[in-house]
């Protein structure tokens, strides 16, 4: 997983609420074994219409065809657990989403790819929205370490924002959590065998 | 101090160790199912590293997603993606020691179905397995929620998921529902009431006495279903009808161990005094049967209501959705709902797949066809469903009535095999989801109960199932 340090670029945004997975995937790009060629299904039935790009598709726009993170509206991510919607994002250079709230399998499935979620208040949420929506001003910067949104890309003002500390650590370093989890399979196997004491019947 | 809910003793139970100070631990999951198209990359990370799985018998894989369920059934996939995904799936089971149905396998069908049908799920377990719809679980008392394929790989190296508590929510649902209002419609209510984010970051349990009254598969259902509203688990507290669902199950204990097992299962129940963070009441009694009419599961009214007024939400950014919605869907604020035209009827699903749902549609289609231009498919939950359905002379009905009689499998609940909406064609659907491209680019679906699309299916459009059955439309 790639670590998030610092990132810069441009921010689109994508303030309808609950964008769900079929949407982000839809099932025909699910075919496959591995994470391959998700990039060209992230977002495709909004992306293209009758095998062309669609003009009205914010990402289709000038000005937003390389964008970096997405603004995004209330529960982003719902429905279906569909991982390949995260490795899509990713392969179509997504590298944070910024909104008020994100589905909760979604949300895992970001954390566990290295792709940043920041949660921030409605009011800020729609002040970003809004600057970005502007070609003019939808560069930003994320500076994890600092925790803040550095507005603009230069002009200084900057939005704060809240992350646990384990979350925050994972993500700068990158770190593989399968790793970190069997450092404790002394407690795992000790806990274990409790648990089949206490309920033999699930064993 | 106050008491502790059911999900709380059920988490206390799992905890194998704190990780750090924000709460976040270490989680035992007693099972898991998988299916063929979110494991793959699971166990090539597997594979990767070298790593085996931790314990290959609380696994059980099964072709449920991508297969077809044309009535004759075969070991053709309906295109090579999904033979080399059930391929690759099977190679896994082999390599990996883990019990795998395949598609020729009486005991096969949708995962949710299945792991119940085979006693693998029992109360007090906490379940976590690679499909959102994995809190179906929550009906027998054990703790059920989706994750994503790194969690998978993450639970077969480890047994474990790295978790963080939930908030708590408490459903009561009161009242007595009315004749042709089901389980699925209160869910459906539920959801509309509170939003398709109203349950997000909680576990729900449900609770009161139409819940007491409903069957194990009407619980089913709504634990199914309430993750269109966000809910990451749900639980509700396992009583004698869960005991007689699981008693005589294959993997259900036996004897002796059965009795200590069913007397500890019946302790299972939040404290009187426990705090939930949320609490909601729904009286069932007041429900209508509820459909759809957008592409979001919160997007519903009564069958007895027009489709409302974009303008009327509240929110710029829920308006311009709603209209969005209404635009995709092809409909216009002011319309009836009960008089949209559909060009396909579907039952099946996780979530109204299961016996009871075909003895209601049974009930619907008895004596009566389906309309002229609409297309009737019913997909059992499950091989064994099916053989039930035959041998109680309900796929005679459904036959007789002009309904495509399938085998079992996912099909159109998300339409990843052959079983698939040309563009603009509208369905009335048994299933969970309505969004944009569900059931194909440019489908649209109106969600409902079993009954409700048995309606649908034989009037050619969206009808109230009570003027169907005597029952008192309001």
């Amino acid at each position: 997983m790639t670590p998030f340090l610092r990132v810069a670029g441009v921010a689109a945004p994508m303030t309808t609420p609950n964008i769900d997975t079929d949407v982000i995937m839809p099932k025909m790009f699910l075919k496959g074994v591995d994470r391959s060629g998700l990039g060209d299904g992230a977002f495709n039935l909004l992306r293209f219409s009758a095998g062309k790009p669609n003009p009205d598709f914010v990402l289709n726009l000038e000005g937003y065809r390389d964008a970096c993170f997405l603004v995004v509206g209330p529960n982003f991510g719902c429905g279906s657990s569909r991982e390949h919607a995260v490795w899509g994002l990713q392969q179509l250079g997504i590298r944070a989403l910024i909104g008020t709230t994100f589905a909760g399998i979604f949300y895992d499935n970001c954390a566990n790819n290295g792709l940043l979620t920041i949660s921030l208040d409605v009011a800020t949420i729609g002040m970003l929205a809004e600057r970005v929506a502007d070609p003019l001003t939808n560069r930003l910067a994320i500076d994890l370490e600092r925790q803040f949104i550095l507005l603009d890309g230069r002009d200084g003002s900057a939005v704060s924002f809240a992350i646990e500390a384990a979350r925050k650590e994972a993500f700068l370093t990158g770190r593989d959590a399968i790793s970190s989890t069997l450092v404790f399979a002394d407690d795992m196997r000790a806990f274990e065998a409790r648990h089949r004491a206490e309920n033999p019947w699930f064993f | 101090m106050s008491g502790r809910t059911l999900y709380d003793k059920l988490i206390d139970a799992h905890v194998v160790r704190q990780i750090d100070d924000d709460g976040l631990v270490l989680l035992y999951v007693d099972r898991t199912v998988l299916n063929e198209y979110t494991s793959p990359q699971a166990f090539s990370g597997l594979r990767q590293a070298g790593r085996k799985v931790w314990n290959p018998r609380a696994a059980l894989m099964v072709v449920d997603h991508v297969n077809s369920t044309a009535a004759v059934r075969t070991r053709q996939m309906p295109d090579a993606g999904a033979a080399r995904q059930v391929d690759y799936f099977a190679e896994n089971a082999r390599d990996f020691g883990i019990e795998y149905f395949d598609i020729l396998d009486p005991r096969q069908g949708i995962e949710h179905v299945i792991a119940p049908e085979q006693g693998l799920v029992m109360p007090g377990m906490v379940i976590a397995a690679g499909d959102s719809h994995s809190t179906a679980y929550g009906a027998f008392g054990a703790l059920g929620y989706g994750i994503g394929t790194s969690d998978i790989e993450h639970y077969l190296a480890t047994s474990t998921v790295r978790y963080r508590r939930m908030k708590t929510m408490r459903i009561d649902v009161t009242g007595r529902p009315s004749l042709g209002v089901t389980a699925k419609d209160i869910v459906m209510e539920i959801i509309r009431r509170i939003g398709a984010d109203g349950a997000a970051g909680y576990a729900v349990e449900f609770c009161g006495p139409a819940v007491t009254d409903m069957t194990v598969e009407g619980r089913i259902v709504m634990s199914i279903m309430i993750v269109e509203a966000g809910a990451r688990g749900v639980v509700i507290a396992p009583d004698q009808k869960v005991l007689d669902y699981l008693q005589g199950r294959p993997r259900a204990p036996k004897g002796e161990m059965w009795t200590r097992a069913s007397e500890a299962w019946l302790q299972l129940r939040s404290d009187p005094d426990a705090r939930f963070d949320r609490h909601v009441t729904i009286d069932a009694g007041e429900i209508a049967p509820v459909v759809t009419w957008g592409t979001s599961p919160d997007q519903a009214i009564a069958v007895t209501d027009c489709i409302p007024d974009p303008e009327s939400n509240g929110a710029a950014d829920r308006k311009a959705a709603a209209r969005r919605a209404l635009a995709y869907m092809g409909l216009e604020a002011g319309t009836p709902i009960a008089s949209v035209p559909i060009d396909l009827a579907f039952i099946g699903s996780c979530t109204n797949s299961r016996i009871e749902d075909l003895r209601d549609a049974a009930r619907i289609f008895g004596g009566r066809h389906v309309a002229p231009g609409v297309r009737a498919i019913v997909v059992p939950g499950s091989t064994r469903i099916r053989a039930q359905a035959e041998a109680e002379g309900i796929a005679r009905v459904l036959i007789d009535a002009g309904v495509e009689w399938r085998q079992s499998g996912c099909s159109m609940c998300l339409a990843m095999n052959d079983d698939v909406l040309a563009p603009g064609q509208r369905s009335a659907s048994s299933t969970n989801r309505n969004f944009e491209g569900r059931q194909g680019p440019g489908s649209r679906t109106h969600l409902m109960s079993p009954a409700m699309v048995a309606a649908a299916a034989v009037t050619g459009r969206i009808t109230d199932v009570r003027t169907l059955i005597g029952g008192e439309p309001q």
